[in-house]
């Protein structure tokens, strides 16, 4: 059982909030968290079974001009983006297309029917895990995860493309929030697959400091960002870091230590054979730190995590 | 922790304790670096670790380099500072009794963060034990991080060009850097000079395997009397001078940067040359 999270609550929360990719796991928590505070209106492709019944929901991919019904029949008031493909196993063109013309379109639509505010969920993985990484990294951090892992490109291109939008657009506030790794009950990413994992592989002879954060927590944040007032880029924490051995050990775990010349290899081999779900560049995360500063967000809209440490990583169990 | 680890480590941290002599105990649990529920702080820093992974190198301290201290008290007890020492011995091992120094020989003591090359991170278990014991890459961010914090800075200005110096230059100090004095004067921190003595002896350096070290991408790859860098029993003089305060900005231009530096770098010269003077045997 999870225990009960309030959402965040502020003066001036807008009245309907539009969200994206809201049939996936992180967006149905989002809708539960929501819809009791704010009038919520999904937008994805994929149905939404089980959704609360004053929930509106549109079933229609982010890129056709049907999307524009939502604005329509509704007055929106604040865009939440999160309908982003991650999978590794969706082809390149057809990823790329969605989310980096689906953006577009999406913000392109805010604009023309003057929504005032617009939160877009990147990642902290968008600085991407390198050995000179400094302990916490801000928000000024270059992006660089797509220097060895180039399925990042779409997310980068994407929080870049959010960015400038910020600035060309200062009638409307932008947020773009930076997590660090989800993990939760219900998630299905990388990190989670990887916790739980009866003997997940570890590289021999590192053992980085890892940040989590629980997937109710996210939610609580991308509301938090709806705050008026609010604009800019932040990196979201979850509670502090921790060892990826303490993190293993915490679960249960009986990890499995390979030397690095190897566990690329036999990564790629599971991958291309459909064996796991990691792609090989996944290695980097559990050899080398990328830890961020979470500080502007806490300074700035008052974030403090709901989960502690030991919850978040207990999530995935 | 499993049994086989953990009774390893109950073992180490008794060794330390012996080793460091009366009173280790309680001066070791004056220090109180913030810790979360894994017993770790942001950094990853574990004082656990920290003690029980001490053992060899204190063993090291005591008995085979049997290191003196001087002038400990110049580092001060709490607040931001920047330790600047030379830097010789092909392997880091001056760093490592400078900081085992301040820790068991040192009342209150005190963690100094040594500042790791970028490299050291792409290395199995030196990048974990680093990291346990504090030791975190040294970029400008890091630094001004940890200043800010109040914090211990051990910096070696000539970076591996005085580490893996060839014999013929001992003593010499190479060329210092000036990066330090620039986050010395955004945090405004004090700097302690500290000369160490006896590690050029440790390693003489024959020559320098270049091309062996440029196909193993380490910085360097010397060949000594042990042929592999293991050290020799050098006595060592560990001896730290009086704070040095600077004024100016930190964006003055690199001459007037330079300028402050050589004064630092005199202040090292001194207190080597003083330890060169008193040192009464290099071996024995």
């Amino acid at each position: 059982m999870r225990p009960a999270r309030e959402p965040p609550s502020f003066p001036g929360m807008p009245r309907t909030v539009l969200v994206t990719g809201i049939s996936g796991n992180l967006g149905r928590a989002l809708a539960k968290l929501l819809h009791t505070e704010a009038g919520v209106v999904g937008l994805d492709r994929r149905p939404f079974p089980g959704k609360p019944k004053d929930l509106e929901h549109h079933e229609v991919d982010i890129r056709k001009a049907k999307v524009e019904d939502a604005f329509r029949h509704r007055r929106i008031e604040a865009l939440i983006h999160m309908g982003i493909v991650h999978d590794p196993r969706v082809p390149r063109s057809e990823a790329h297309s969605f989310n980096v013309l689906g953006t577009h379109k999406i913000l392109d639509l805010c604009v023309r029917h003057g929504v005032r505010k617009v939160v877009v969920l990147s990642s902290a993985n968008v600085y991407g895990p390198r050995p000179d990484n400094s302990n916490f990294l801000p928000e000024e951090t270059p992006l660089m995860a797509a220097e060895r892992f180039s399925e990042m490109r779409d997310l980068i291109e994407l929080d870049m493309y959010a960015q400038s939008f910020m600035w060309r657009h200062p009638e409307l506030e932008t947020v773009i929030l930076r997590p660090v790794n989800i993990v939760g009950p219900t998630v299905r990413n990388a990190p989670s697959n990887y916790l739980r994992l009866e003997r997940p592989m570890t590289v021999l002879g590192f053992d980085p400091m890892v940040q989590l954060i629980h997937e109710d927590d996210v939610c609580r944040a991308l509301v938090l960002a709806l705050r008026p007032g609010l604009r800019g880029v932040f990196n979201v924490i979850g509670a502090g870091e921790v060892p990826l051995s303490a993190a293993l050990r915490e679960l249960g775990r009986r990890p499995l230590p390979v030397p690095h010349p190897l566990v690329r290899f036999l990564v790629r081999r599971a991958f291309e054979a459909r064996l796991s779900s990691f792609p090989p560049e996944e290695v980097d995360h559990i050899q080398y730190l990328c830890v961020v500063d979470g500080s502007r967000f806490v300074r700035e809209a008052g974030w403090t995590p709901a989960f502690s440490m030991r919850e978040t990583l207990r999530s995935v169990l | 922790m499993p049994g086989v680890e953990g009774a390893l480590m109950e073992r180490l941290r008794a060794w330390t304790l012996e080793l460091g002599g009366p009173g280790t105990r309680a001066r070791i649990e004056k220090l109180t670096p913030p810790r979360n529920e894994y017993g770790v702080d942001p950094y990853g820093l574990d004082l656990d670790f920290v003690v029980a992974a001490i053992a060899p190198l204190l063993w090291l301290y005591r008995k085979y380099f049997r290191v003196e201290l001087h002038g400990a008290e110049h580092v001060p007890p709490e607040g931001r500072c920047v330790v600047v020492a030379n830097h010789s011995g092909q392997l880091p091992f001056d760093a490592a009794m400078i900081e085992v120094g301040l820790l068991i020989d040192k009342d209150p003591p005190r963690v100094a963060r040594a500042l790791v090359e970028k490299w050291v991170p792409t290395l199995p278990f030196v990048s974990t034990f680093m990291a346990r014991c504090g030791q975190i890459v040294g970029t400008p961010e890091n630094c001004r991080r940890l200043l800010a914090a109040g914090e211990a800075i051990l910096v070696f200005p000539e970076g591996v060009r005085g580490l893996n110096k060839p014999f013929s230059k001992r003593y010499q100090l190479q060329k210092f850097g000036v990066g330090f004095m620039r986050l010395a004067l955004e945090s405004q921190a004090p700097i302690v000079p500290c000369a160490v003595v006896g590690a050029e002896e440790q390693a003489p350096a024959l020559f320098d395997f270049k091309l062996l070290a440029r196909l193993l991408g380490f910085p360097a790859f010397p060949i000594t009397p042990t042929v592999l860098p293991f050290p020799l029993p050098a006595r060592y003089h560990v001896r730290f001078g009086e704070p040095l305060r600077f004024t100016g900005s930190p964006d003055d231009d690199d001459a007037e940067l330079e300028r402050k530096v050589a004064d630092v770098e005199a202040a090292v010269t001194t207190l080597v040359e003083r330890g060169l003077a008193e040192r009464k045997s290099v071996y024995l």
